[in-house]
C-alpha cells in the first residue's frame, strides 16, 4: 500500500534508511543536511538502532566503519566540506569491502563555500580518494527518488560490500514535496547472512576485516579482485533515465539531479517554440552509463551539458561520446542554480 | 617415574605466527598478556580487537580472536561502533603513542567523554616505532629521534604529552593506570591492571585505558635489557607508573 | 625443591636475553644456533638448578618459554 506525504527531502532519506533497516547512524552538523541528524536523533532509538551524534566528520565515518565491520547496515550523511573530511574512511571501507551508505547533500564550494546547492562533489564522489576504487554513486532528482534510492542503496552496498554514496544537494535536501511512499517493500538483503562480519570467534579461529596487504603481490591481487567486483557492478548496475526521446529530437540535455529537473521544463519550452530537445538523465553516476548515452546521443545535432559546477560530469560525457566536438557546456558553480529558462537561453543561441 | 605437568605455556588466544617484532619490543610482551588474559576470563570466542596503524597494525597476525584494522588514529571509534552493535560482545582497541595521542587524539578524548565501555590499550614506546623512529607527541625532553636530531627541543615541540593525565577529569572515564614491563613484578603488575580494565568492560563499569611504557630497542638503539633500564631510570620517571584514576 | 624444566620454541625466540637477566639460577644461556628468522636464540643449561619458578617465561616477551614441573614419584 502506498502513501502520500507531504516531506522535506532530507526527512525522506532517514524514513527510507529506517525503512531499509538501518540500525546505526552517526552525523556530524552542517548545513545543508542537519535535518537528517535531527530527525534521525528520534526515529533510530525508535526503531531500536543506534544514533551517535559525531565529534567530526571523521567520527562519523570511522564509526560507520566500525558499524560495518560488525555487521551492521549503517550511514551517515554530511555536506560538501564534510564529505571530503570522510574521504580516508571511505578508502579504507573500500579496500576493506564493508558495506555502508553515505549521502551528500551537496553545497557550494571550494573550502567552505556557501550553503546553496551544487554538483560540485562530482568528481569526489565518482573518482574519488587515495587508491584504485569506486563508490556505487546515486543521483536522485526528486524527493521520491530521494526515498528510493537511499532504501535501495543499503541492498546495493550489501550486494557488493561497497560503500554506496547518495549524490543529493542543497535544493534537494531543503526542498518539500508530496512524495508517494510504498511501505509494503521489503529490503532484500536485509537478513542475509554476512559471514565475514566480525561478532566474535564462535567455535572457528579468529578472522580479520583489513586494507593492508603488505607482502609483495597480494595486495595486487586483491586489487584485481576488487575490479572483477567493479566491472560485474559496471555490467548489472548502470542506471539513467530518458525524457523526450520519442519525438526523435535534435538536441539532447544531459543532466542528472536538480539540473535534470530543471532540464525538463527547459524541454517544454523548447518544445513550445518547435525545438525537439530530449534529457538523458544518469542516474547511476558510477558507473556512468555511458553506452546508453552514446546511443542517446547517436543521432542528435548538440549535447547539452548542464551542471552546477564548473563542469565536472562533461568530462565522462566527452569519455562516453569520444568526440567532443558536438558537446556544449554550461554549468553555475559555487552555488548558483539554473532556471528553466536560462538553459533555454543557452541552447536557443546555439540551434540554428 | 616421575611425571611432568606443563605449568606455563603460550596462550590459546595467540596463533602459531611468531612475533615479527624486534627483540625486546614491548609490543610483544603487551600482545601475550593480553593473549592470557583473555584466555584466563575464557573469553575468546567473544572479542573482538581493533588493531593501529603503527608497528602493532599485524597484531591480527598474531591474535586468534576477531580483530579489525582501523585508519590511523582512528581505532577508539571503530571499537565504539562495534561495541554498540554488539554490546554482548568484548572489544578493545590497542593503540601506540603516535596513533592514539598525536593523530587520534579527538578521537581519543570523545570516545574516553563519552565513557563508551570499551578497553583501550595504549603503548607508549616514546616514538614512532614502524615508521623508523621519528618524533612522537610523548618522547621524552631532549629524547634524540630521526626527527628531533638535536633532542626533543621544547620550544619547538612543546612537552611530552601524559594521555593519562589528560583524560583523568573526564567524568566518562572510570579507570586509567600506567604500567610498565621492565621485569617480573613490573609484568605482574601490568598484567592484573590490564585484566581490571578488561573486567571493568565486562562488568558495565565503562572506559578503561591502561597505558604500557613500552621499551623499542630498535630505535632506542639499546638492547632489551637497557632498554628496559632507560624506562625504569628515564621513562617512567617523567610518565610515573601506577594507577591515575579509579572510580569502579 | 621444586624441580623443572623449560622448552624454549626456536621460532619464537629472539634471543633478546631477558630471560638469561631473570633466571635466578643462571640456567639458560646464548646459545649458537640460528633460527629462521637469524635470531641467536637461548639454549637451557639443565644443571639441574630449575626449579620451575617461571620467571623466565614470564619475562619472554615472545611466549617462547614452556615451563615444566616435575613431580618426583613419592613412593621412591
Amino acid at each position: 500500500m502506498s502513501e502520500k506525504e507531504l516531506i522535506k527531502g532530507n526527512y525522506a532519506v532517514v524514513e527510507a534508511a529506517i525503512d531499509a533497516g538501518c540500525r546505526f547512524y552517526a552525523g556530524y552538523p552542517i548545513t545543508p543536511q542537519n535535518e537528517i541528524p535531527e530527525y534521525m536523533s528520534h526515529m533510530m532509538p525508535e526503531a531500536g538502532g543506534t544514533f551517535i551524534q559525531a565529534e567530526s566528520e571523521l567520527i562519523s565515518i570511522n564509526l560507520v566503519f566500525g558499524a560495518a565491520a560488525a555487521g551492521a547496515r549503517a550511514m551517515t550523511t554530511s555536506s560538501s566540506p564534510g564529505i571530503s573530511l570522510m574521504q580516508e574512511g571511505l578508502s579504507y571501507m573500500a579496500g576493506c569491502e564493508l558495506p555502508a551508505v553515505i549521502v551528500n547533500v551537496m553545497r557550494g564550494g571550494p573550502g567552505l563555500g556557501n550553503i546553496q546547492p551544487s554538483q560540485a562533489d562530482y568528481f569526489q564522489a565518482v573518482k574519488p580518494g587515495h587508491g584504485d576504487y569506486h563508490m556505487i554513486t546515486l543521483a536522485p532528482h526528486n524527493l521520491n527518488e530521494m526515498y528510493d534510492y537511499t532504501f535501495g542503496a543499503f541492498d546495493l552496498a550489501d550486494r557488493y560490500r561497497n560503500p554506496v554514496i547518495i549524490l543529493a544537494d542543497g535544493l534537494l535536501g531543503q526542498l518539500m514535496e508530496n512524495i508517494e511512499l510504498d511501505r509494503t517493500k521489503k529490503p532484500e538483503l536485509l537478513n542475509a547472512p554476512k559471514p565475514w562480519a566480525l561478532t566474535g570467534a564462535r567455535g572457528r579461529h579468529g578472522q580479520r576485516i583489513l586494507s593492508l596487504l603488505m607482502q609483495p603481490g597480494v595486495l595486487e591481487k586483491h586489487n584485481f579482485k576488487l575490479k572483477e567486483k567493479w566491472d560485474l557492478i559496471t555490467k548489472n548496475e548502470q542506471k539513467f533515465e530518458l525524457t523526450n526521446m520519442d519525438s526523435n529530437p535534435d538536441y539532447l540535455i544531459v543532466a542528472f539531479g536538480t539540473v535534470a529537473r530543471v532540464a525538463k521544463g527547459t524541454i517544454q519550452k523548447a518544445s513550445a517554440d518547435g525545438i525537439k530537445v530530449g534529457l538523458f538523465r544518469p542516474i547511476t553516476l558510477w558507473p556512468y552509463p555511458s553506452e546508453a548515452l552514446k546511443e542517446a546521443a547517436k543521432n542528435v545535432k548538440k549535447v547539452f551539458v548542464f551542471e552546477m559546477s564548473l563542469g565536472q560530469m562533461v568530462e565522462d560525457v566527452k569519455l562516453a561520446l569520444g568526440d567532443a566536438s558536438k558537446i556544449e557546456f554550461y554549468g553555475r558553480p559555487g552555488g548558483g542554480v539554473p532556471a528553466a529558462g536560462e538553459l533555454y537561453e543557452f541552447i536557443k543561441k546555439r540551434v540554428k | 617415574m616421575a611425571k611432568e605437568r606443563v605449568i606455563y605455556k603460550k596462550p590459546e588466544s595467540l596463533t602459531d605466527v611468531p612475533f615479527t617484532y624486534c627483540w625486546g619490543c614491548g609490543h610483544s610482551m603487551a600482545h601475550k598478556l593480553i593473549a592470557e588474559i583473555i584466555d584466563e576470563l575464557d573469553m575468546r570466542e567473544k572479542v573482538i580487537a581493533v588493531a593501529p596503524v603503527g608497528c602493532a597494525v599485524f597484531a591480527y597476525d598474531f591474535w586468534d580472536f576477531d580483530v579489525t584494522e582501523a585508519a590511523h588514529g582512528r581505532a577508539p571509534v571503530v571499537a565504539t561502533a562495534i561495541k554498540r552493535v554488539h554490546p554482548d560482545k568484548f572489544v578493545f582497541c590497542y593503540q601506540g603513542d603516535g596513533d592514539l595521542a598525536s593523530i587520534g587524539m579527538a578521537e581519543t578524548i570523545h570516545t574516553a567523554n563519552r565513557g563508551e565501555n570499551i578497553s583501550v590499550i595504549f603503548i607508549n614506546n616514546t616514538n614512532y616505532g614502524m615508521t623508523g623512529g621519528q618524533m612522537a607527541p610523548t618522547s621524552l625532553i631532549s629524547q634524540v629521534t630521526t626527527t628531533s636530531p638535536y633532542g626533543r627541543d621544547v620550544k619547538n615541540a612543546g612537552y611530552p604529552i601524559k594521555m593519562l593525565e589528560l583524560l583523568s577529569p573526564l567524568q566518562g572515564v572510570k579507570y586509567l593506570e600506567r604500567v610498565k614491563l621492565t621485569d617480573v613484578p613490573s609484568i605482574v603488575k601490568a598484567k592484573k591492571a590490564i585484566k581490571k580494565a578488561f573486567v571493568n568492560q565486562l562488568t558495565n563499569v565503562g572506559f578503561s585505558m591502561v597505558e604500557v611504557l613500552s621499551a623499542c630497542p630498535a630505535n632506542w638503539k639499546k638492547d632489551p635489557v637497557k632498554a628496559n633500564k632507560w624506562i625504569d631510570e628515564e621513562v617512567s620517571e617523567y610518565f610515573p607508573v601506577g594507577k591515575i584514576k579509579d572510580i569502579t | 625443591m621444586r624441580k623443572g624444566r623449560i622448552k624454549i620454541d626456536r621460532n619464537r625466540c629472539k634471543g633478546c636475553m631477558l630471560c638469561i637477566d631473570a633466571c635466578p639460577k643462571g640456567e639458560i644461556k646464548q646459545g649458537t644456533a640460528i633460527n629462521k628468522a637469524g635470531y641467536n636464540v637461548v639454549e637451557f643449561r639443565n644443571n639441574g638448578e630449575c626449579n620451575a619458578c617461571m620467571l623466565c617465561a614470564i619475562s619472554c616477551p615472545d611466549a617462547a618459554i614452556e615451563v615444566i614441573e616435575i613431580i618426583e614419584d613419592v613412593k621412591k
